[in-house]
């Protein structure tokens, strides 16, 4: 059992995992042994493309020995760890969690939370209707996307995938601290004032749809929106010479948004202005 | 990386304050005026800028000092000199309090609302309503400064030109040799220009509405602070170890410090070498006095064996915690005690630089400290040769800005590099990747002036003061409802008891918050709990970092556990979920049940418990897992809201 591609040979880290022997190559976190394992953690701040921030919680479990819980996501297996995923503790956490988080902020297009908040049994309501939310008006100031921070849950992907760790255009950051703490670009201006090059990678990665198209906000908006209708087709970017993978979708014959596959091992999910937003030209049918 | 910054450009005043910190800008790329012809051929201002970043908060500093703000044209000036992201830069200056992004007047009134200042807001409306909008003076609302054995306290700054240091005049140009400062922009009147105001603080506790108001117009009249010796009831007293010098020595007298037995410690060190240092420090049985505890000697063991270099020590002076203002006294009243100890550190853990982070609301310390340094350096105590030992070690002082995280030693790394204040998680630990990602040793001021006696008395007399597990003199910050708040020496084993009969107990004692906000509320019939490590944690609370409030029966608990709330609410650095919305969700239930008890609050306690318990067993660090603890003990051991 290898939980993540052997490239040079590692050594292999045993550990306890639920009361079972686990071995990973070392270097691997513990959430990459409980995917290797086939258990099912949670996770919202975790992106496969990114270096995880452990922000968000969810993905904690309990370490024999430690104080408090660990973040699987991040968290490096070390050798004879005890290490446990489904505790009374580790489900009390991540249901509290949930709640906290769905009700500050509109998890209503976040992918897989209306399951867990299920399973985990969670009830955002009973901080009671006067509980803060973030209640911000969504930001439309450029015609390529849409920054929603109602829905944003801070988990600093975005930020990681405009700064060092793909883009390297650091327009976005993290302002302000505690509950006032947003994503904003500099001087908390719009868009078309920053250094924002709309490669659209922070769309990619977003978790919440917090950022999104804007060829998706207005249709949502419009209730056109049906992700049951639409294909998915990858294909080659015939701008450049680059060649990165495109995933047009499709809704009644309209692209109407553009992603890229995260295991091409060159672009990693990202792209350009081009790749991402360029499509207009393949649409125009007169 | 190809930064983009808009077109707001700086004022004189803003450029010339930014590069009195750094210099002049020598290209076009970094924010100079004219091209040069080297601009059109290489882009200077690339690496080398970036490798600087570790002066953006100084450099916000330099803005706000200078116009008490950081405008757009300043904030960009500054992240094209140091080529910073402008959303970064953004991101660093609105994390701390101290800095406004959006205009503000030039005087900022700060008044502490906290604990031990009870009646911090109605004096911060007095002195609002008194001033009038006219005034330009900004009065807010303040976490704890750190004043608090003379509560109510209050910190007026009005930004302006820097005025000189004296001390520059009494080293005769000696001062910060590393770091020249250059010469003034000519156009630029800088100090002594006829109507320019010069850059001045006030600190006024006890503050009263008359004398606030009037500092709030002129600071620069406003009453000198009474000596820091002062804060120390015992001053003088024999049998002192850490607070022997305070009151009796000359806190800006190097010759005064060596004559009151000052730089022995540093010898012996150098006698001895570094391995026997580190064993004396662990064979005393110092553990940190900053809240965690942990084994200095082991600390500096695990610095001091790491093949990576260069290794760094940083000396955590942040003292936020509210109730706690030790770290304050010792830099005021002794603080070549500080700077000796730093270099013994240095020296035990292999580094050759240490940084001493320091709270932005001390201006007093910042001052003396400064002082100390200067001419310890003038005078081969710090340097390139220190004492002709052949040992080069040299300290930089860091302001803080106003943000309680920063005293969390992952976040303090990140303040110092130039990042937000957000704690990193752990592992790596800090000895093996801290500040820039090199070997650090990180510690309390409280812990380094320890270090002082264990080298002078020797391992076994000072771990013959205190208990076994508890070694050593410790300091209390004793405040709230005594007749002599202060700073008191005890040996470990002291009971709370007594240290409450030495400050003046009030005979209707109803609780005493141990440890400060972090730490937990014990009754009055638990005061014969000893104050050791290891005896308040059998008894269910903590020591944390000194910090002894009681509070009588006069004081309205749920105010106070509201206060508690607040602040942890207002500090959170908003990183991770469980702290984040925990301490919002804490605050939201204790205003319901404010005035509230018994069946009517216990929905919203059993509530508070389930999110008290994730905040502690999932938040990232120390302040979100501590934050439920006063607010428990309060349920728990005081029976508040039954
Ligand atoms: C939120 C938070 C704030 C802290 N503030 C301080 C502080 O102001 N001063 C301090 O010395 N330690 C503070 N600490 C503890 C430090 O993280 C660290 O443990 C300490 O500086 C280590 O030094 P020591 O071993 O000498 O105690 C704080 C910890 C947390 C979690
Ligand atoms: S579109 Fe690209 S450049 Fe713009 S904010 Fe997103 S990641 Fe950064
Ligand atoms: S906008 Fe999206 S990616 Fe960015 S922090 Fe918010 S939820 Fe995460
Ligand atoms: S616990 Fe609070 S202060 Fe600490 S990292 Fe999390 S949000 Fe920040
Ligand atoms: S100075 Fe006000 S509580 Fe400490």
């Amino acid at each position: 059992m290898t939980a993540v591609p052997l490239g040079i040979p590692r050594r292999l880290v045993e550990f306890t995992l639920d009361g079972q022997n686990a071995g990973v190559p070392e270097g691997s976190t513990l959430l990459d042994a409980c995917r290797a394992a086939g258990k099912d953690v949670p996770t919202l701040c975790e992106g496969d493309t990114l270096t995880p921030k452990n922000a968000c919680r969810v993905c904690v479990v309990e370490v024999e020995g430690a104080r408090t819980l660990a973040p699987a996501c991040s968290r490096k297996a070390e050798p004879g760890m005890t290490v446990l995923t489904d505790t009374e503790r580790t489900r009390h956490s991540r249901k509290v969690v949930l709640e906290l988080l769905a009700s500050s902020v509109d998890m209503s297009t976040t992918p897989k939370v209306a399951g867990w908040l299920k399973e985990y049994d969670a009830k955002p309501d009973r901080f009671g209707p006067d509980a803060a939310r973030l209640n911000e008006e969504p930001k439309v100031d450029n015609d390529l996307y849409v920054r929603d921070y109602d829905k944003c849950i801070l988990c600093y992907k975005c930020v990681d995938a405009c700064g060092d760790q793909w883009q390297n255009t650091f327009a976005i950051s993290v302002t302000g601290r505690g509950f006032d703490a947003r994503i904003a670009v500099e001087h908390d201006g719009p868009l078309t004032d920053s250094a924002c090059v709309y490669c659209g990678n922070c769309i990619e990665v977003c978790p919440t749809g917090a950022l999104s198209f804007k060829s998706e906000f207005d249709m949502r908006a419009a209730g056109t929106w049906d992700e049951d209708k639409q294909t998915a087709t990858t294909t080659v970017c015939a701008y450049c010479g680059v060649g990165c993978n495109l995933t047009l979708h499709v809704q009644d014959n309209d692209i109407v948004k553009v992603t890229s596959p995260h295991d091409n091992p060159v672009t990693h999910g990202n792209l350009c202005i081009k790749g991402r937003f360029g499509y207009q030209h393949v649409q125009n049918r007169d | 990386m190809d930064l983009h910054f808009g077109d707001s450009k700086p004022t004189d005043e803003e450029r010339a304050a930014v590069d009195a910190l750094l210099g002049p800008p020598e290209s076009a790329w970094e924010g100079a005026g004219d091209r040069s012809d080297a601009d059109l051929r290489w882009a200077r201002g690339g690496r080398a800028a970036r490798e600087r970043r570790d002066e953006l908060l100084p450099g916000l500093h330099a803005l706000n000092d200078r116009v008490g703000w950081v405008s757009e044209g300043g904030l960009d000036y500054l992240c094209r000199r140091l080529m910073v992201p402008p959303a970064e830069g953004y991101g660093v200056a609105t994390f701390y309090s101290m800095f406004a992004v959006r205009p503000r007047p030039a005087t900022v009134v700060r008044v502490c609302t906290d604990l031990a200042c009870g009646g911090g807001a109605e004096l911060c409306g007095e002195v609002r309503a008194r001033l009038g909008p006219a005034a330009g003076v900004a009065v807010e609302e303040s976490p704890c400064l750190g004043l608090c054995e003379r509560a109510p306290a209050a910190l007026v700054v009005r930004a302006g030109v820097p005025a000189r240091p004296a001390f520059e005049d009494e080293l005769g140009g000696a001062g910060d040799q590393r770091q020249p400062r250059p010469p003034r922009q000519s156009g630029f009147s800088g100090r002594g220009g006829v109507g320019e105001k010069t850059y001045v603080t006030a600190t006024l506790a006890p503050a009263a509405p008359d004398t606030l108001t009037q500092a709030a117009l002129t600071p620069e009249s406003a009453p000198a602070e009474p000596p820091a010796a002062l804060a120390v009831p015992q001053a003088g007293q024999d049998g002192l170890v850490l607070l022997k010098r305070l009151g009796t020595v000359d806190p800006t007298s190097l010759d005064d410090y060596r004559a009151h037995g000052g730089y022995t410690a540093l010898r012996t060190a150098f006698a001895i070498g570094p391995a026997a240092v580190i064993r004396e420090v662990t064979d005393s049985g110092l553990v940190g006095r900053g809240g965690a505890a942990f084994p200095t000697g082991r600390k500096w063991q695990a610095t001091a064996s790491q093949p990576d270099h260069p290794h760094y020590l940083v000396c955590n002076a942040d003292e936020s915690e509210p109730g706690t203002f030790k770290d304050r006294v010792i830099m005021e009243g002794d603080p070549y005690a500080l700077i000796e100890a730093m270099t013994i550190a240095g020296y035990a853990t292999g580094a050759h630089l240490g940084y001493l982070y320091l709270r932005g609301e001390y201006p007093r310390a910042l001052q003396r400290l400064e002082h100390a340094i200067a001419q310890a350096r003038a005078r081969g105590f710090l340097g390139d040769d220190v004492l002709g030992q052949g040992y080069a070690f040299d300290i930089e002082i860091r302001r803080g800005a106003g943000a309680y995280i920063c005293g969390e030693e992952t976040a303090l790394f990140n303040s110092i590099e130039g990042y937000r204040g957000e704690p990193r998680s752990k592992p790596p630990f800090p000895v093996e990747k801290g500040l820039f990602g090199k070997p650090t040793a990180e510690n309390n001021v409280e812990t380094l002036v320890n270090v002082l006696p264990i080298l002078t008395m020797g391992a076994p007399a000072y771990a013959a003061i205190g208990t076994e597990k508890s070694t050593g003199p410790k300091l209390f910050c004793v405040s709230g409802s005594v007749e002599r708040p202060g700073i008191y020496e005890l040996p470990f084993g002291a009971t709370l008891r007594e240290l409450l009969t030495l400050s003046g107990m009030p005979d209707n004692l109803r609780a005493v918050l141990l440890g400060g906000a972090a730490g937990g509320f014990v009754r009055p019939d638990e005061l014969d709990i000893p104050l050791t490590f290891e005896g308040t944690r059998e008894a269910g609370t903590t020591l944390g970092s000194g910090v002894v409030l009681a509070l009588d029966d006069t004081v309205p608990l749920p105010r106070v556990l509201l206060r508690i709330a607040e602040f942890f609410r207002d500090e959170s650095c908003g990183q991770c979920v469980p702290c984040r919305v925990g301490t919002v969700r804490q605050e939201e239930a204790l205003h319901r049940i404010v005035e509230r008890t018994g069946a009517e609050a216990a929905g919203d306690i059993a509530l508070l418990r389930e999110v008290g318990r994730t905040m502690r067993d999932a938040s990232i660090c120390g302040l979100g897992q501590t934050a439920w603890n006063a607010v428990e003990s309060a349920i728990d051991r005081l029976g508040a809201y039954k």
